[in-house]
């Protein structure tokens, strides 16, 4: 018998379908089977509605039927809840949207649409992308698949989790600060950010925007390629999206073997006090077989990482608390009732926003306000001039950076959301990558004694998506990390 | 001389005549019916982003190139965040770290003094919803949301009511004249902040400053600002103290009012807009901008006396309108009596516009047409009021005054024999005039030569018949 | 305007902060979040460990420059559209309670 529907990744789902040996509404049902048979256990989606999926399904297998050879067309594909999708609700994770119904697509959905996808259901995200364990969520605590009293990391978490259990081949997510390669590294899938311009934000609910940017959490290196080239490229409703055209670059991700002819960089500054002993050797087992591949370790120094947190946790409140003063209850999502417009505006902020989304607001317009903007934010954006000076510094010496994604495995359900600072630590290998706006892919480099997945990050420079995508796939070519897939958790929530 | 030097600055934002929307694609300038011109961006929608309209910002540019302004070759965009419902995202996106236009001044003339008021610069920005309030709720339509708006900044170099107005209308002269904007101030087309403070005389530094918000017609700004100087230099005078404060104008009851706002209703807390890229221009995209240019008003004006020798009066009114300067001047190129041109342009012209309520793109008359007309009277083929008479024609329904003289039977009589006539029958007629006019009263002539023009139906040559009259009376 | 903050110290009022941002607190929230604030404006004070005399700000995160649009209008949404996600929508327009300035 070959395998279960809900085993296929993005690219063997497209090769079944255009070989006819399954059709798109066979493969969403069992999608969806799957997904109300774990959910009780998971948490990974806020909603899916069997019908509208099926409905496009039948589409995408009516046009095949008539002709139509899309290569990705009838491919399901899950969507954080951050992306608007013409039709359906877009929350956030927040309480203030509630109600919402989104009234168009964003570019990333037009661009899937236009390929033909299905969005087969909407993955939970700690709200407004806020949070590195998705338990900031409205809809409470996407559990890990390994483990489901741990954290599937954030903000990504339901679009990692979902397709680390096999509700989606793929998932479409977001990344501010690490929120794509975080949870990819939690529950042992893979995870790519693209450069900041590269993927039009346009339709994705802003948390930071210069730091911003969506891309594809996925069970292989060349399924997040072929997801990545699907969404890519300029967008005129996305002032920041670069003209430069996008390559095809998945003939390369599929034929990479080895990494001959490449430096990758180790910075001594990731290797710290504070990484846990067994990230620390599975990323150092990942490097030597990166070079038993063929590429030349080298030494490189980024000297101002251990900045990045304090920065980025400037940087980006100051951006959402702008970004967010947008849900005041006036034209969408939740209002509270209230006698006067001003006791409206604070009674719906209060009740509709979650603790974390507070203190990022307070937070953030704290740094901007008068008398201390220059203390803090000012000070921010200089100091995130000197990190990106530390990439391209490190980029001259080398093709591409090696060194671990998080500090330490998935955390447990509950053990960090006390204490805020730690769990911002928890960015601390990732923040970078978004304040200098290169590119960062996270791949699956092992599991702890524990069982808990481990991920290697492979950071490239500003549109060098090829370099960093080749290097994974030829490491996930030699290793089978990737394949490992967890038990399927049982019954309800823990 | 009074006690006390006004200082008055201006904060004018302008809406610029553009199809679409400063940010967004939307139509802009929709008015009526509410909520029709709206898209994610200018809803606020979650993950809606802002796109910049070349044209206004071209536009713009144009304002800073008229006026002298250095344009910054890279300008930002900043967020500037209060909340307001009127304000889709709670914030406005405009600029305050780089404006496009830096600096610049504006010519103005009170009273045959001329002063020159210096702009400190001029933003880009975008304007807010339209909000109506009612007795228990408020009512927003967003057409109006993201309407493109500049907004020039003063210095505080004006010191009278007047010269505030004067700045108001030489600037909104300038910006009609560039086709920049409408400037139609009932539509709101121009709103302004208007700062004002009264120090000592003789003391250069500036009193405190109150600012009156929103206002929106060129008498209410005059009314307010006498108001409001009256108001703090008699607070002075009795030993009071003014504290800086924004103030609104109740046109009811012709008095301005502090405005009832929170402690921190202005911390704008600005932050450069991380969703638009700068603005970076080059040279020589601002030469060909500046390549665009009308010629402006002042320097027209001064172009109508000296090539037309026309007064200062006369090329007052025709350079008011640029559609109107140019029909003079068309037809000032057909014509050698530029004077003439001047006087029925501004005086039949203008009239028959106004009582059809139409402008000169609607009239018939070509300038070619009216050139000619001036060439018959001068001619003294017709008299002035069959001239009149053609115009009306040529107004109404165009063509070519020789045909309408000769259809209509206008021309001037000036057969000596058939005036004669004419002459002798008024003399005969009017037998007590005629001895007045012998007996030295000389205004008797006029009556005489309206009887004449009067027998011959208007079209006697007047000085043909005062000349008959003269020899038959006195010969 | 006068803020509410001691200059010297770092110490915000995070419910006047609040109030900034049109977010109503309770007391209990208030003395939590303002705990939890005082922690991490501890932690990104350590910036100010670094000398950044010289250092250009990074205004703009994007290698994108002039991405205008030419002045040509597309259609937006419907009028029932725009109004379906209101929470309250009276006469065509977009309803809030009164507003007292």
């Amino acid at each position: 018998m070959s395998a279960p529907l809900h085993e296929l990744g993005f690219l063997e789902a497209a090769d079944a379908l255009a070989q006819k040996t399954v059709s798109s509404a066979e493969l969403t049902a069992a999608l969806l089977d799957r997904s109300e048979k774990l959910e009780p256990a998971l948490n990974s989606l806020t909603w899916f509605d069997r019908e509208a999926a099926l409905a496009q399904a039948r589409a995408a297998d009516a046009a095949r039927a008539a002709g139509d050879a899309r290569p990705f067309l009838g491919v399901p594909i899950a969507i954080k809840d951050l992306l608007n999708v013409k039709g359906q609700p877009c929350t956030a994770g927040s309480n203030i949207l509630k109600g919402y119904v989104a009234p168009y697509d964003a570019t990333v959905i037009a661009r899937l649409r236009a390929a033909g996808c299905v969005f087969v259901s909407r993955t939970n995200t700690d709200e407004f992308a806020m949070g590195g364990s998705t338990e900031t969520s409205a809809y409470g605590p996407t559990r890990n698949p390994w483990d489901v009293a741990r954290v599937p990391g954030g903000s990504s978490g339901g679009s990692a989790a979902a397709v680390a259990a096999r509700l989606a081949p793929a998932a479409l997510a977001s990344d501010t600060g690490g929120s794509i390669r975080q949870p990819a590294a939690f529950c042992g899938v893979t995870g790519f950010k693209p450069t900041y311009g590269r993927v039009p934000r346009y339709g994705c609910t802003a948390f930071a925007s210069s730091l911003d940017q969506v891309g594809p959490i996925s069970r292989s290196v060349e399924d997040a390629a072929a997801v990545y080239q699907l969404i890519a490229g300029l967008d005129p409703r996305d002032s920041t999206t670069s003209p430069r055209p996008v390559e095809d670059v998945l003939p390369a991700v599929r034929a990479a073997r080895d990494l001959k002819g490449l430096k990758l960089g180790l910075p001594k500054e990731y290797f710290v006090e504070g990484l846990d002993p067994e990230i620390e050797q599975l990323t150092r087992a990942a490097v030597d077989q990166c070079r038993a591949l063929g590429a030349e370790i080298v030494d490189v120094e980024l000297p101002h990482s251990r900045y990045g947190i304090a920065c980025y946790y400037i940087l980006a409140p100051a951006e959402a608390s702008a970004n967010l003063a947008r849900y005041d209850g006036v034209r969408y999502g939740f209002r509270a009732e209230a006698g006067d417009l001003q006791e409206m505006y604070e009674q719906t902020r209060a009740r509709g926003f979650g603790a974390e989304v507070k203190r990022r607001v307070i937070l953030g317009t704290y740094v901007l306000s008068s008398g201390f903007h220059d203390a803090y934010y000012l000070r921010a954006q200089k100091v995130r001039t000197l990190i990106r000076g530390d990439f391209e510094r490190a980029f001259a010496r080398c093709d591409a950076i090696l060194g671990p994604v998080t500090p330490t495995p998935a955390f447990r359900v509950g053990e960090k959301t006390s204490d805020p600072v730690q769990m911002y630590l928890g960015d601390v290998f990732t923040v970078n990558v978004n304040l200098a706006g290169i590119c960062g892919l996270s791949v699956p480099c092992g599991f702890t004694a524990a069982g808990l997945p481990a991920g290697l990050h492979v950071v490239g420079p500003a549109f060098r998506e090829d370099l960093a995508l080749k290097i994974g796939a030829a490491y996930q070519h030699a290793t089978e990390w990737h394949r490992k897939r967890p038990v399927d958790p049982q019954g309800g929530r823990p | 001389m009074s006690d006390y030097v006004p200082s008055i600055g201006l904060e004018v934002h302008v809406q610029l005549k553009t199809r679409t929307k400063m940010f967004c694609a939307c139509p802009a300038h929709e008015e009526g019916t509410p909520n029709v011109a709206v898209c994610p961006v200018c809803l606020g929608l979650p993950g809606a982003l802002p796109t910049m309209n070349r044209e206004a910002i071209r536009k713009t540019v144009k304002v800073g190139l008229m006026i002298g302004s250095e344009i910054s070759l890279r300008s930002t965009f900043d967020r500037k965040n209060y909340f307001y419902p009127d304000m889709p995202k709670n914030f406005q996106i405009s600029q305050q770290a780089a404006p496009l236009c830096i600096g610049g001044s504006v010519e103005i003339e009170v009273g045959g003094q001329k002063k020159t008021i210096r702009v400190n610069h001029i933003h880009q920005e975008e304007d807010a919803a339209k909000i109506t309030h009612l007795e228990n709720s408020s009512e927003i339509d967003y057409n109006r949301a993201s309407t493109p708006l500049m907004e020039l900044v003063t210095e505080p170099d004006m010191s009278s009511p007047d010269e505030a107005i004067a700045f108001l209308t030489a600037l909104k002269e300038m910006l009609v004249y560039a086709g920049i904007s409408d400037c139609n101030l009932e539509l709101g087309h121009v709103r302004c902040d208007v700062n004002s403070s009264v120090r000592p005389a003789g003391t250069d530094k500036l009193g405190v400053k109150c600012e009156i918000k929103n206002m929106n017609t060129f008498k209410g700004i005059h009314r307010a600002l006498e108001y409001e100087l009256e108001r703090q230099m008699e607070t002075l005078r009795a030993g009071g103290k003014l504290t800086q404060e924004t103030r609104r104008w109740d046109d009811v009851a012709g008095v301005t009012l502090p405005m009832r706002s929170k402690e921190y209703a202005h911390d704008y807390r600005y932050f450069p807009e991380p969703d638009l890229p700068p603005v970076t221009l080059d040279a020589a995209t601002v030469e060909a901008w500046r390549a665009e240019l009308p010629e402006l008003p002042a320097a027209k004006r001064a172009r109508f006396i000296r090539d037309y020798g026309l007064p200062e009066y006369d090329a007052g009114v025709l350079t008011a309108d640029p559609a109107i300067a140019g029909y003079f001047e068309a037809t000032a190129q057909k014509s050698q009596n530029f004077k003439a041109v001047s006087n029925w342009v501004m005086g039949e012209l203008l009239r028959a516009l106004g009582e059809k309520g139409e402008t000169i793109a609607d009239a018939k008359i070509a300038p070619e047409a009216l050139a000619a007309l001036i060439a018959l009277v001068d001619a003294k083929t017709i008299n002035m009021p069959a001239a009149k008479e053609v115009f009306q024609i040529l107004f109404d329904r165009g063509g070519e005054p020789a045909a309408i003289v000769k259809e209509k039977g206008l021309a001037q009589v000036s057969d000596t024999g058939a005036i004669d006539g004419f002459a002798e029958q008024a003399i005969a007629a009017n037998e007590k005039v005629a001895a007045e006019f012998r007996g030295g009263k000389e205004a008797a002539l006029m009556f005489l030569v309206g009887q004449v023009m009067k027998l011959s139906r208007g079209k006697a040559n007047p000085q043909l018949a005062a000349d008959a009259l003269r020899r038959k009376l006195q010969g | 305007m006068a803020m509410k903050f001691s200059e010297n110290a770092d110490r915000m009022d995070a419910r006047y902060v609040a109030g900034l941002a049109r977010m109503a607190l309770s007391d209990a929230e208030a003395a939590q979040l303002q705990g939890q604030l005082d922690d991490i404006l501890a932690f990104i004070g350590e910036l100010k460990q670094l000398d950044v005399s010289g250092v250009e700000a990074t205004d703009v995160a994007t290698e994108a420059r002039n991405a205008w649009r030419e002045d040509v209008p597309e259609a937006g949404l419907a009028r029932d559209v725009a109004l379906a996600n209101a929470p309250l929508a009276r006469h065509e327009q977009f309803a809030v309670p009164k507003v007292i300035e």
